[in-house]
């Protein structure tokens, strides 16, 4: 219906999504295919497996348990999350759909790891440019961008691209807000997370996540860092659509003023964990 | 002139004979191709029987560590009851040699020594009951020198050294020290003499073995004559309602159960789908009279989701 009030340029720009997902799709299965140790467990995407409805709800009732006794299990966390997210990733691909960089995120299908990263490049960028932070933030955290576990219960390939690709943002989620990786900085960041996708693993993390810290960092949380995160997180763009792989040289304020996200009202530093 | 072609006729004839007598005989592998142009069944998946092997190795390594766990979840601890029948079917006595092939985390094995000795303090108490007064000697003899008696051992042998690892530490952790070794072997290519075993047994793992008839004339080959073959083995389902409740079971729950508890999707599925690639109760039956064992019958357990299989070798 909106095609009527598209400019012919979007219309093209639409049948050519259509036919590049599809051409992914077809590669994606020609090349599973050809990959016979898998051949039978591939569904639409690498890695997929096909569920039934009564499936998906068990798994996220035990992914919930499982990941709630033992918070270290990041692969049940990320279960949890694809088996209750549909309604919030479908919300999320039509927002970046409707925007002209998402659009073109969602066409390209650029992923984030070591192996595209030209750290050399990001390296000589100058102090207060996005890549340049993002490097420091790698660096002082000592995390890797490749840790992020692949999407397998989503059934539509679409979205389980938008899934990976909010995995893979998570990272610069904490440069853009300013958070370490440390547990009040984790929660700080689901809940501006929570408000942004909608996403009900995001949610659960938010409610649970203050539950393992101690009354100074709660009270920081409550009074500061928490109601900063929910403003920015209603208001802000969608992080989602930013093409953040050709904007390493933007400066971070810059970034953050385009994205409708204040400055972080403390400083928090990396070093110290809860 | 005609005597000599006459021989030469005959003498050709014995050596097809032969011949036909060796073919018979060895298993034909190296005859008739390599192992990688025959396809097997890997679950529902076509692979080449090379393959098979190395596919089912890497499941095993990677489930060993929650292999107990999973089957206490999967079976809802039923499997124990499962393995509780075997030994009684078995009856071991004092002084038998057991070996549990594809046993790797020693469930058999533990529970063997367990019985026998169980059965040794039967004995001593039918001794001590029939009113004698032991002399010292008696007594010292009635001790049990560690875990059994020194006669009676259990040879557990695996494929998959991971599983016999988790075995091994189990051992460790039960306190049991004698009686019981740990081998890495093929049941295809069981490294023993002939003739070495009162009892072979299986438990759940023949389904997993690349050709089973290989395996059955191995297990022929080390049992003793008088010895016994027993198999525990996911089977076919009698009740109707009870086979599609079990189906429904098995292929919605346990890969759910699996990726859980162990993260791994794939092995479970793996292992419901073998399931329903393996021989039924009277088929299995005729490939163990194919092999060689007599008097085979079998007995269906819960309903025939397991059957347990016994064959005498003579």
């Amino acid at each position: 219906m909106w095609l009527r009030y598209c400019p012919r340029f979007m219309i093209i720009r639409r049948q050519h999504i259509e036919l590049s997902t599809s051409a992914q799709f077809v590669q994606q299965l020609n090349t599973s295919r050809r990959d016979r140790s898998h051949s039978y467990y591939d569904g639409v995407y690498h890695g997929h497996i096909q569920t039934t409805p009564f499936q998906k709800a068990l798994l996220a009732v035990g992914s919930g348990v499982a990941a709630l006794q033992d918070p270290y299990r990041h692969d049940m966390v990320a279960v949890l999350g694809e088996t209750t997210g549909h309604l919030a990733l479908v919300s999320l691909r039509d927002r970046m759909r409707n925007d002209p960089e998402g659009l073109t995120i969602l066409t390209e299908r650029p992923r984030i790891r070591l192996s595209t990263l030209d750290l050399k490049n990001m390296a000589s960028l100058p102090d207060g440019s996005f890549g340049r932070e993002y490097l420091r933030f790698l660096e002082d955290n000592s995390v890797t961008p490749d840790s992020r576990t692949q999407v397998r219960f989503v059934d539509d390939e679409e979205l389980a691209y938008v899934m990976l690709r909010y995995r893979e943002v998570h990272d610069l989620m904490h440069t853009l807000l300013g958070m370490p990786t440390n547990m009040l900085g984790e929660v700080v960041v689901k809940w501006f997370e929570a408000a942004q996708t909608g996403l009900p693993m995001c949610a659960l993390g938010a409610v649970l996540g203050p539950l393992r810290l101690n009354a100074r960092r709660l009270q920081s949380l409550f009074t500061s860092l928490g109601p900063w995160a929910l403003r920015n997180g209603r208001r802000g763009r969608c992080v989602l659509s930013i093409f953040y792989e050709r904007r390493w040289d933007q400066n971070l304020e810059d970034l953050r003023q385009e994205l409708h996200i204040e400055p972080p009202p403390a400083t928090l530093h990396p070093s110290r964990k809860t | 002139m005609a005597a000599s072609v006459r021989t030469f006729v005959r003498s050709l004839s014995r050596k097809n004979a032969c011949f036909a007598a060796v073919l018979r005989q060895s298993d034909c592998r190296w005859f008739t191709g390599a192992a990688e142009d025959r396809s097997t069944h890997f679950g529902f998946e076509t692979v080449s029987e090379a393959e098979k092997a190395s596919k089912v190795y890497k499941v095993f390594e990677n489930v060993a560590q929650k292999y107990d766990v999973m089957n206490d979840a999967m079976s809802l601890g039923i499997h124990r009851l499962w393995k509780d029948a075997l030994l009684h079917v078995m009856h071991p006595q004092p002084g038998a040699r057991l070996l549990d092939v594809a046993g790797g985390t020693g469930d058999i094995a533990f529970r063997f020594l367990d019985y026998i000795r169980s059965q040794q303090e039967k004995q001593q108490r039918r001794a001590m009951s029939l009113g004698q007064t032991p002399s010292w000697r008696d007594i010292s003899d009635g001790y049990p020198a560690g875990g059994g008696a020194p006669e009676s051992a259990v040879v557990v042998c695996d494929i998959n050294k991971e599983m016999l690892k988790v075995g091994r530490q189990r051992a460790d952790s039960r306190g049991v020290t004698t009686g019981l070794s740990w081998v890495v072997g093929d049941a295809e290519e069981l490294p023993f003499n002939d003739d070495q075993f009162d009892l072979y047994s299986i438990a759940f793992g023949i389904r997993n073995v690349t050709r089973i008839d290989q395996a059955l004339k191995e297990a022929l080959r080390v049992l003793k004559p008088g010895g016994r073959f027993l198999c525990l083995e996911f089977s076919k389902v009698t009740n109707p309602v009870l086979e599609r409740l079990y189906d429904a079971y098995s292929f919605q729950v346990i890969p759910v159960l699996g990726e859980v508890i162990a993260g791994d999707w794939k092995s479970y599925q793996y292992l419901v789908e073998s399931i329903r690639k393996f021989p039924d109760q009277e088929e299995f039956k005729g490939l163990m009279e194919d092999a060689g064992f007599f008097c085979v019958q079998y007995f269906n357990l819960t309903g025939g989701v397991v059957a347990l299989h016994s064959g005498f070798k003579l």
